[in-house]
């Protein structure tokens, strides 16, 4: 198992310091929120798998299982708690009228695009 | 019905977590799902009765989180490449986008909701009468709303019968 | 493979401290709230590794599971406060 986890895990960590490096360089709230909420969910769930794995290699009892799942509750709890997060958080800002930065100053639009609107 | 689910659910949490397995800590966790179970007995299961078509619900619910997995993989392979790329500001396109939802439920809007947001480049903002407000981070993301992701989740939750 | 989970976490307490900048220098509140809960994020996979480490992890996970929780409250309790009063 030990292979797989070492494969899970530093596919994880990769896809948090690309977060972290987005977080760091996209240029308003709305764009940050993107790399911070969504790398690092998908991170964590790849490397919370690999560690989860790692742990069954000492040998399959019913404490480490019990570790195993402990392991896999917190990776679901995330996955399922920080679009909540991002969300609320997001809201906030809208409503608190943030304007966020786009190219050409129109920040909401109607979608499927009208047919006189060109790119 | 419910009581005796959510009593079940409630104590194989209790069992994992706690990890004793003598008679004092099982009787204290009893009781204490006991009393919890008492009290929010209707957070968890809001119908009274169940039928086969919850357990379909959840099978597809299954299938689609996968699907779904598939999904933001693809997605943020997308994204790292632009936030690691030299020439990250020509390549996003960030602005709010507002389209009209078809969904109904307050089950189906959530998934839907939850969805869009951990699909990386869109987040939704917020949900007003039917309309979404979704920000996607650049032209291509956006285009791919509502788009299958919408139908998908239709499909789970039965809206086409009976919405 | 103790050197790979070592090396891991200090990789991991290098991106902490790279966000650690949002949430002191950044432009706004916001920022600053999603700053700390990055840094939370990464501080969650750390306390994990830490338990693999020193052999502990039973004890370990349980301060992950506190310290998960704790940062999605505190989150869901920022969010609801700036709706409330607007952003400061």
């Amino acid at each position: 198992m030990a292979p797989v986890a070492v494969v899970l895990i530093s596919i994880g960590v990769f896809f948090m310091f690309s977060g972290t490096i987005g977080f760091l360089r996209f240029p308003d709230f709305f764009t940050r929120m993107h790399s911070t909420g969504k790398s690092d969910t998908l991170g964590i769930v790849l490397t919370l798998t690999g560690l989860a794995l790692y742990n069954l290699d000492h040998g399959l009892t019913l404490a480490s299982f019990l570790v195993s799942l402990k392991i896999m509750f917190i990776a679901i709890f995330w996955f399922a708690g920080s679009p909540t997060v991002t969300h609320a958080i997001t809201r906030a800002a809208f409503k608190s009228k943030i304007e966020p930065w786009t190219k050409d100053g129109r920040s909401v639009i109607d979608w499927p695009p009208d047919k006189e609107e060109t790119k | 019905m419910r009581y005796v689910l959510t009593f079940i659910i409630l104590f194989a949490h209790w069992i994992i977590w706690s990890g004793i397995f003598d008679a004092y800590h099982l009787s204290l966790g009893v009781i204490s799902c006991g009393i919890v179970t008492y009290t929010s007995h209707s957070l968890l299961f809001e119908r009274k009765e169940f039928r086969a078509v919850h357990i379909k619900e959840v099978t597809r619910f299954i299938k689609y989180f996968f699907w779904l997995f598939y999904q933001i993989v693809l997605a943020n392979i997308h994204v790292m490449r632009i936030s690691l790329s030299p020439r990250m500001l020509d390549l996003i396109d960030p602005r709010i986008i507002k389209f009209k939802t078809k969904l109904k439920k307050d089950i189906s809007l959530v998934t839907f909701a939850n969805s869009i947001i951990l699909t990386p480049g869109t987040i939704t903002v917020i949900i007003e009468e039917g309309y979404y407000y979704v920000h996607a981070l650049d032209r291509k993301v956006a285009e791919d709303l509502p788009g299958e992701m919408e139908d998908r989740v239709g499909h789970i939750f039965m809206e086409d019968r009976h919405g | 493979m103790d050197n790979f989970l070592l090396g891991v976490s200090i990789f991991l307490s290098v991106l902490a401290i790279l966000s650690l900048y949002r949430a002191i220098f950044g432009p706004t509140d916001m920022d600053r709230i999603i700053g700390v809960g990055a840094v939370g994020t990464k501080t969650l996979v750390i306390l994990i590794l830490m338990g693999f480490i020193y052999k502990r992890v039973d004890m370990f996970i349980d301060i992950a599971l506190l310290y998960a929780i704790i940062n999605f409250i505190g989150g869901l309790l920022f969010a609801r406060f700036f709706m409330r009063k607007g952003v400061l």
